[in-house]
């Protein structure tokens, strides 16, 4: 089987960021990023295939040079070599000019067999960009999986759906958004720590993808964000006194009238 | 409230330590406790994180790191639960034998593994008649061909049944006395090699202790370490080595009483204020924290010093395990009274520190031996 691919993002650590009050981005640089926790269920299954088949893993990410310390958490738990996407003209991407540039880059590095993701990150949550990459790939893409194998030249997947599991086979090179349970998930070694300290990832930026400006960032973006608000809850509370039985039966035609209960 | 000057990689360590015990050991802890399950889940992930090659030389898939460096993982992770790091530790004391005294192919065939974490070790000396008294082993291994033929019973071996590498220290020659030891590689899954049942535990009850039984055992030869006779040499250096780990253990309880007991008394309001404003507590944390820090810094001095190559280093680290544990468990003791009622309910922490520490004063040489030995070294410095 040819090398796996994961790609991995850098989001804010919760109560670290601010929001652009002009472009209702996030302002990413200032913020302290971390590792999308649901993307470390995608590089444990990477590593779980590694240790299993012993195909290669390259971890990749699309940010600011910030992220560079994630993509080295990454290699300490296990990725072979790291890959950076940089260039200011990524910023404010939605999803699709986000997978536009993921799917230059997956080009890049073909061939490869398997392209693992999180199923989602804790800022956008969308869980747009692994079909979406894949659609401007022309490869498919399966959601939300919990185990993966490989069987002589065909990928084995099942995973979770509204209702259940389903079991799929599919021919390489896919791209697997992975489920955000894992029975374990690893650490990251000791070794590898300290030699990711002299390691830095390759970059590419746009030019180096073949990518122009029109197709990238917040100008290639066909969905903007309008605005950013916090929703507030105003609770209602009604309080009824008097008599237990009374009330049982006041409380009885409201949920009646409210279709909670059918008369 | 002191530095200890530590080196990037070493700090690096506590902090894959810290995140260790924070996603895969802190709040099970109490749990593994009440019910005295081993969970295989933490060492799993030390296994991932190639801590227990800390010690493994780097030839062998090791980090070669030193004393200091296993002192600070075997602290750390007792911050979290001494149960793991007793588990831990005790596959460093079945490790150093090999390390020590074994040949090129023992080295070879076991380290690897060791390092990796794939076969967890443990060590055997103590037999129901051979505690403190070491010497008074009966476990006997006879030369038959190319094999050794044990009998006998180790008794209280930490990591029994889960470990798969057993240091075994058995008498080739009965009439030679201390000189008639040896030390063998005992294996899980060696003909007449049995387990006996899990002990059940004052403290450290998320570690597994059991006897060994030998019944006529037949291992190849091969297994020896270093030469007949060799078997208390093996064994009392290997305790040189690892006794600092139990004082490393010591302190990593201790902190963890403290900072409990002391949160504690900062909120705990009596007679109008924080009865951490009473002289009577806030005194008594003041002598928690002498005490805490000044077995800190002797643990890590003796470290530094065999790290730094020295060869005579018995009575030291024999100071350090023995100060060191002691002190853990008055602090200990100490944090419950601080906490009142709240220290002596199973709901809270602070009753398993004190457990746990108990046990420190006891095993890897009791504090008794310690001094004996600390004595004997004092003759030696002072004719």
């Amino acid at each position: 089987m040819e090398k796996i691919v994961v790609c991995i993002k850098g989001v804010p650590r919760p109560g670290t960021v601010k929001v652009d009050p002009v472009t209702h981005t996030l302002r990413r640089e200032g913020a302290e990023l971390m590792l999308n926790p649901h993307d470390r269920p995608a590089l444990e299954m990477a590593m779980r295939l590694k240790n299993r088949y012993g195909v290669p893993v390259v971890v990749l990410s699309m940010g600011p040079p910030n992220v560079v310390p994630l993509l080295k958490e990454a290699y300490a738990l296990g990725a072979d070599e790291m890959i950076l996407l940089s260039d200011r003209a990524f910023a404010g991407a939605d999803t699709l000019a986000t997978s536009r540039v993921l799917a230059k880059a997956l080009e890049r590095l073909s061939p490869f067999s398997l392209v693992l993701m999180g199923l989602k990150s804790i800022d956008g949550e969308t869980a747009q960009v692994p079909p979406e990459t894949a659609a401007l790939l022309g490869i498919p893409s399966v959601i939300n999986v919990r185990e993966i194998a490989f069987e002589e030249d065909k990928v084995l997947l099942i995973r979770g759906t509204d209702y259940g599991e389903e079991e799929l086979e599919v021919s390489p090179p896919l791209i697997v958004s992975v489920t955000t349970k894992m029975d374990y998930l690893r650490p990251p070694s000791f070794k590898r720590i300290l030699e990711s300290r002299e390691l830095s990832p390759k970059v590419f930026t746009a030019s180096d993808l073949g990518l122009s400006e029109e197709h990238l960032g917040l100008k290639g973006s066909p969905t903007q964000v309008a605005g950013l608000f916090e929703r507030v809850r105003e609770a209602k509370g009604e309080i009824w006194e008097g008599d237990p039985e009374e009330l049982a039966g006041r409380l009885i035609e409201l949920l009646k009238e409210r279709g909670f209960i059918k008369s | 409230m002191l530095s200890y000057n530590l080196t990037e990689e070493e700090r690096i360590l506590i902090e894959l330590i810290k995140r260790i015990g924070e996603e895969y050991i802190r709040d099970k802890a109490l749990y593994w406790d009440e019910r005295e399950i081993y969970d295989p889940l933490p060492i799993r992930a030390l296994a991932d994180a190639d801590l227990f090659g800390l010690i493994v030389p780097k030839e062998y898939e090791g980090l070669g790191m030193g004393v200091r460096a296993m002192c600070l993982a075997v602290e750390w992770l007792s911050y979290f639960c001494a149960g793991i790091s007793t588990t831990y530790a005790a596959s460093f004391l079945g490790a150093y034998p090999i390390i020590l005294f074994g040949n090129e192919e023992q080295k070879r065939k076991y380290l690897p593994e060791v390092a990796k974490g794939k076969k967890l070790c443990a060590f055997a000396l103590t037999e129901p008649q051979a505690g403190s008294d070491a010497f008074a082993i009966k476990t006997t291994a006879k030369k038959e061909g190319d094999f050794y033929v044990l009998n006998g019973v180790k008794q209280w071996i930490t990591n029994g049944g889960i470990a798969d590498i057993y240091i075994v220290i058995a008498l080739t020659d009965p009439s030679k006395g201390a000189r008639g030891a040896s030390a063998f590689i005992v294996e899980k899954g060696d003909p007449g090699f049995a387990v006996g049942k899990k002990e059940k535990k004052l403290g450290l009850r998320a570690s597994v202790t059991t006897d060994l039984i030998f019944n006529d055992c037949r291992i190849p030869r091969e297994r020896l370490i270093s030469k007949e006779g060799m078997g208390f040499m093996v064994a009392l250096r290997t305790l040189d080595y690892a006794r600092c780990g139990a004082g490393a253990q010591a302190l990593g309880i201790a902190q963890a009483a403290m900072e409990v007991s002391l949160s504690h008394a900062k909120k705990r309001v009596q007679f109008g204020q924080p009865v951490y404003n009473f002289q009577a507590v806030s005194h008594t944390f003041a002598e928690m924290a002498m005490r805490l820090e000044a077995g800190r810094a002797l643990v890590y001095q003796v470290a530094s010093y065999i790290d730094s190559g020295a060869k005579d280093f018995s009575g030291a680290s024999a100071m350090a395990k023995c100060f060191a544990t002691d002190q853990a468990m008055w602090i200990c003791e100490r944090a419950i009274q601080m906490m009142g009622g709240y220290g002596y309910m199973r709901d809270y922490p602070v009753q398993k520190y004190f457990r746990d520490a108990k046990c420190l004063q006891i095993y890897e040489g009791t504090n008794e031996i310690q001094r004996n030995v600390i004595a004997r070294e004092l003759v030696k410095h002072y004719k």
